[in-house]
């Protein structure tokens, strides 16, 4: 964990203070280090590439002539190569409907903690390569998140297990299913006494009643549901409520005001794609008149994208949220509910009024949403202030558990563990999931897992659980079997393959039945039976290709329960007062997750929302803090915490409430792959199973050493400008045009140069702020699309990143709770590209349509573009960052898209492949393309419908009626460069009472 | 001292100024020359392949229309090579015993698919799609040659980007109506330059569109 990098300099708190108080009006920052200004920013911000390598030095006039030289001998040479002789292989007999160069798309669906997102799987000659959401899927609409869109990656993961191994040495799965029996039959002999069975959450029907037959089969045997982030406490709270196993859905669309208790509601909820567009679509304004925005309050604890998005927002310790909803369900006059305590009640006082008042005033159409890691008292405080404001029914609807058998993840798993500790667990059969790693330390899982005689794991990659099990099966992908699953709302899936086992891979469905003795059936088999069985009426076959044509199963969804408000004694509560102490805040990490997409290299380089962090997690804690304890970014610091102790390096970030340190799981790992092994340290060597996600009496100590951090929200830098223009739905109300007056647009005459007229297709790109969520998906999305490498941590360290679509974040106001902006910045594809002119050998000139072409095949490597590039959008593969050895990898690529080699610049095209394909099918029927029918990859993953492209020469266009709005603006546009991609600036809505004081 | 260089040297140095320059140039004119010959370019060099496939005889000794076999050039990119079921259709009942064609046999009976040599190979940054080719009125022949008159298979154009771009830049010069993209031959009635204009028109060419980078490389 040390290096010898050099310590940053610790930030000046006074400072930023200063700064932010000379600030007149909003003004919007990037880091703290900019707000401080310090020498290293300065440093930053002058470089094109920060911290590059230094040039060759020593470099003399000789040594200059002869690589010159040998240059220019090499670059003439290579020009004679003949091109290698390539062969074409068709089909011996062609499957039906596969035509090469036409790619099909096949619904199935896209698993995180067991709940699906439907998706539609573009497939290339039998290679799946790309995801989209699926319309038809309630949980979808079309979108997706960025780990939907990283799926395809993990399936051709190079380091996925790939043979069936008995104590670490190559097997079988015969000799497997043979090896079991034996074990399983002394096990029948005592009623499966011995047996146990641990899923990840299962909401598959058909694998749910696998279990259940095993279950009659071995009756005393146990089936235990583990998941790392788990979602415990919102069951218990609907227990602690209603009395009765519930999960609620949230109806976002219909509610004008949202209150969030510590709620991530638009990014890692169950459902978070749907919630975010419903949410979307009611921040965008289409007529400055009428205020049909939504409000959203948040208190929170660590910072994410729920709050970003807050119209409000009040920043408190995970163990405040308790007391702060106490205090509003007790306005809101919930029965026998006492105002909490804490630190800053006093001063939330006229805050907590003017939000129960909102309420009030939206009785039905108003929404209370606690989140997954608040305890169960804060659940049922929050479904009691939606009972109390009239919402059930309406804007929240209660279901019917959603996970097939309703189990507690962490007293599922102390069971277990207890269960093994006593000896009683004789053969233990892990589907999924990696328990060793990713148990709360008091659990002890790995040391208990030893006293079990027969282990079986069967999971995506050898891991530490499949380190200490006597059998591993490699499971296949959920791109390649058969299986269903369960959305947000209860709606099935069925998941169908796109590919056969890369691996000879088997589904927890063949593991179960070759449990059951029936170690030969087939996925397909044991779905569609299961199927069969329900659905008894009508053509069966109808109703199978009816569900595989469509993604889903039609009316499937679970139907609303009524039920009924218990009379609950609120009075105890369920945290310890820590006053005085420090909290640890454990959250699943926002890209890599509980560690199950560790070895994934997109979302691993993908700069982590809001701390814009990549390649590791840290102990985040808030300015304050870090002034207090005079600690500064990368500093290594020994965290104690319930008698355990990790260390780990500081980082330094604002939002976060001040007395508290927040850790992320999902690193430390230690068989990951050549990705993700061996980066950053393991969260869950701290956690306790009592309490997962919040603790209190943390200590921190300072060490000597060091780690270089690496986050990106410092690289590309645009100083100074009105690059982010937002406002307030009152203001724009008063002055539709006060978007305009910040800043100035040149008369389109402002040039030596005649006009050109683009007057055939004119490609343009609006992106909403008022909509963006800062989800990231649409980098991901564009890195599958277009081929992006991964290029390791010490390139992004130096700022080499290659994502064509950055998410720049930015903060307004006061450190300790500021205001935060997203803003996706890709090509301008400006009308007067300055980097086309520096171009010496026209690598990038423009297209009569307005794109501004990237032609990589001429492309030499001056770099002169990108430093010409206002907006630093331009890539550049400064070394062999492409993959071009590894088979696996070489099948997700777009065959659509050109595979850059070293030396090459890159850039977004708008999606150029999908233009054309759209307008060679067009010209094809002889008709214009349509308003629509071009869809970049961005636009098509976002969930918030943030994005709009199109043709600016139609009029009836929605990309003409964005460009039409009086918030639309262009970055930089007094430079003249006239950016084809605009924004739309960011609105809020806040409350009157409150934004007056 | 006496002089370093001798006088001759003059004559020397002004011989080894236009001698470099020739030979500098003659370097450049056979670099230029190689890049553009079939050594490089493979025009004209019959390729050896798996069977030797008669387009002769298939397209004009027994009038099988390209897209008998060649099924997708005008749906997609790719024009498609055919299948072996496809030559089985006629060689399950024709020349069943031709030793010539027991690779084909093979692999129908064995599922193992014959790895023919490519012949009109672009490289892997130009993205040529067949369809909108065919669609617009660019003939086979126009890029393939006679194939009609090829006992086996070769390329007759460069297939470079100076061979493609005199197209996008003039097509006119080239297209031909839809009825006869398919025809081994083809003549115009008349002026093809006028003729070129017309179909311009009428198949919606926009000649601008067609310099854009971005129509071939991705």
């Amino acid at each position: 964990m040390t290096t010898t990098h050099p310590q940053k300099t610790p930030l000046d708190l006074a400072a930023i203070r200063n700064r932010l108080s000379e600030n007149r009006g909003p003004q919007y920052w990037r880091s703290l280090e900019e707000l401080a200004n310090t020498d290293e920013f300065q440093e930053l911000l002058h470089k094109e590439f920060p911290r590059h390598a230094p040039w060759l030095d020593t470099l003399s006039r000789r040594n200059f002539l002869q690589f010159m030289g040998a240059s220019l001998a090499l670059a003439g040479l290579s020009a004679c190569t003949r091109q290698p002789d390539e062969t074409i292989v068709p089909y011996s007999k062609p499957p039906e409907n596969v035509i090469p160069g036409h790619p099909q798309y096949f619904a199935t669906a896209v698993l995180l903690n067991g709940v699906a997102t439907g998706v539609l799987v573009e497939s290339h000659t039998g290679r799946p390569t790309k995801i989209e959401g699926n319309p038809l899927h309630p949980g979808s609409l079309g979108s997706t998140d960025a780990f939907t869109q990283a799926a395809v990656l993990d399936l051709y993961d190079p380091d996925r297990s790939q043979v069936v191994t008995n104590a670490r040495r190559i097997s079988s799965w015969d000799v497997f299913t043979a090896a079991v029996q034996s074990p399983l039959d002394s096990q029948k002999a005592q009623g499966g006494a011995g047996l146990c069975i641990l899923t990840e959450t299962v909401t598959s029907p058909t694998l749910a009643s696998q279990l259940q037959a095993l279950l009659k089969e071995y009756p005393q045997a146990r089936w235990h549901q583990y998941e790392p982030a788990g979602r415990d406490a919102v069951r218990a709270g609907a227990r602690l409520a209603f009395g009765e196993d519930v999960d609620p859905v949230y109806h976002v669309d219909k509610a004008n005001v949202i209150l969030s208790l510590d709620a991530d509601l638009l990014f890692s909820l169950p459902g978070n794609v749907r919630y975010a567009r419903d949410f979307a679509a009611k921040r965008r304004v289409e007529d400055h008149n009428v205020n049909t925005m939504n409000r959203l309050y948040v208190a929170e604890s660590s910072p994410n994208l729920t709050g970003g998005m807050a119209d409000h927002r009040v920043s408190l310790r995970a163990s405040e949220v308790e007391a702060f909803a106490r205090a509003v369900a007790a306005e809101l006059g919930v029965a026998n509910v006492q105002s909490g305590q804490w630190a800053d009640a006093e001063k939330y006082k006229k805050w907590i009024a003017a939000l129960v008042s909102d309420l009030q005033q939206q009785k039905g159409a108003s929404l209370v949403v606690a989140g997954d890691y608040q305890p169960p008292v804060v659940h049922a405080l929050a479904y009691a202030m939606n009972d109390a404001l009239g919402n059930v029914g309406k804007t929240v609807t209660y279901t019917g558990p959603l996970q097939s058998e309703a189990a507690e993840s962490m007293a599922s798993l102390r069971e277990l563990a207890a269960d093994m500790e006593a000896g009683k667990v004789e053969v233990l059969i892990i589907l999924g999931g990696n328990p060793v790693y990713s148990a709360p330390a008091d659990v002890r899982f790995a040391e208990l897992l030893d006293k079990v005689t027969l282990r079986v794991h069967c999971s995506l990659h050898a891991d530490e659980t499949a380190e200490r099990c006597h059998w591993h099966i490699p499971e296949a992908h959920s791109l390649e079997a058969w299986s269903d699953a369960r959305a947000y709302d209860g709606t099935v899936s069925i998941v169908q393959p796109l590919i056969a086992p890369l691996y000879g891979g088997k589904s927890f469905h063949e593991v179960v039945a070759a449990l059951l003795g029936q170690p030969g059936a087939s996925g397909y088999e044991i779905v569609r039976n299961y199927w069969k069985t329900q659905k008894t009426e009508g053509d069966f076959e109808h109703f199978w290709r009816h569900a595989l044509h469509d993604g889903v199963v039609a009316d499937s969804a679970l139907p609303a329960k009524s039920v009924s408000l218990k009379t609950i004694d609120w009075s105890s509560s369920s945290h310890a007062n820590g006053a005085g102490t420090s909290e640890i805040i454990f959250r699943p990490d926002p890209t890599v997750w509980d560690g199950r997409f560790s070895n994934n290299g997109w979302l691993q380089e993908l700069p982590k929302p809001l701390t814009k962090l990549t390649w590791d997690n840290a102990a985040i804690i808030s300015p304050a803090m870090a002034q207090r304890l005079q600690l500064s970014d990368n500093q290594v610091v020994t965290l104690s915490y319930a008698e355990r102790t990790v260390e780990a390096p500081i980082l330094v970030r604002p939002g976060y409430p001040d007395g508290t340190v927040t850790v992320h799981l999902g690193y430390g790992r230690t068989y990951a792959g050549r990705v993700g092994g061996g980066i950053g340290f393991n969260a869950n060597a701290l956690r306790t199973s009592d309490a997962p996600w919040v603790g209190t009496g943390v200590e921190i100590t300072k060490t000597t050493k060091t780690y270089q951090l690496v986050a990106t929200q410092e690289h590309y830098l645009m100083e100074g400008r009105n690059l982010v223009r937002a406002g307030t739905i009152g203001e724009y109300h008063h002055e539709p045009n006060f978007v305009k007056e910040m800043g100035e647009d040149p008369a389109p005459d402002m040039t030596l140069y005649p006009p050109v007229p683009y007057d055939g297709r004119k490609w343009g790109m609006t992106i909403d702020l008022s909509s963006c969520i800062g989800c990231n998906a649409c980098t991901i999305a564009c890195q599958a699309e277009n081929n992006i490498p991964v290029i390791g941590k010490k390139q992004v360290g130096i700022g080499r990143e290659m994502h064509w679509i950055r998410v720049d974040r930015y903060y307004t106001g006061d450190e300790n709770n500021p205001d935060t902006v997203h803003q996706p910045v890709p090509c301008m594809q400006c009308e007067n590209a300055p980097c086309e002119p520096v171009c010496p050998v026209g690598a990038t000139v423009h297209s009569s349509e307005g794109l501004n072409d990237m032609v990589y095949n001429r492309c030499v490597g001056t770099r002169y573009c990108s430093n010409n590039c206002p907006y630093k959008v331009r890539r550049f593969n400064f070394f062999l960052y492409q993959d071009w050895d590894t088979p696996s990898i070489k099948m997700q690529r777009n065959p659509n898209v050109s595979v850059r080699s070293r030396g090459v610049m890159e850039k977004c095209t708008y999606c150029v492949q999908r233009i054309n394909a759209a307008r060679i099918t067009a010209e094809k029927e002889d008709r214009q393309v349509r308003d629509g029918e071009v869809v970049t990859a961005c636009q098509a993953a976002c969930p918030a419908e943030a994005i709009t492209f199109g043709d600016l020469n139609d009029p009836n266009s929605r990309i003409a009626k964005a460009k039409a709005s009086p918030l639309n603006y262009g970055l930089l546009t007094d430079l003249n460069t006239r950016p084809r991609t605009t924004y739309l600036a960011r609105l809020k809505n806040p409350n009157p009472e409150i934004e007056n004081g | 001292m006496a002089q370093i260089f001798p006088q001759k040297t003059n004559i020397l140095s002004k011989v080894s100024i236009v001698v470099g320059g020739l030979l500098a140039a003659g370097g450049l004119a056979l670099v230029m020359g190689l890049a553009r010959s079939p050594y490089v370019n493979m025009v004209g060099v019959s390729r050896e392949q798996p069977v030797p496939f008669s387009h002769k005889h298939h397209v004009n000794g027994l009038g099988i229309d390209c897209r008998y076999c060649h099924t997708s050039v005008e749906d997609t990119a790719f024009g498609g090579i055919p299948a072996v079921k496809t030559c089985m259709t006629c060689h399950s009942q024709i020349w069943t015993e031709a030793p010539i064609l027991e690779p084909i046999r093979a692999s129908y009976r064995t599922d193992k698919a014959i790895e023919w040599l490519r012949v009109h190979d672009l490289p892997d940054f130009v993205y040529f799609n067949h369809s909108i080719h065919v669609r617009k009125g660019v003939g086979c022949e126009t890029c393939h040659g006679r194939v009609d008159q090829m006992p086996l298979m070769m390329k007759v154009n460069s297939l470079d980007m100076e061979w493609c771009i005199q197209c996008h830049k003039q097509p006119e010069k080239f297209i031909r109506p839809r009825e006869a993209v398919f025809q081994m031959g083809w003549k115009p009635e008349g002026d093809q330059l006028a003729l070129g204009e017309k179909l311009i028109g009428d198949h919606h060419i926009d000649k601008a569109k067609m310099l854009n980078c971005s129509i071939c490389h991705r």
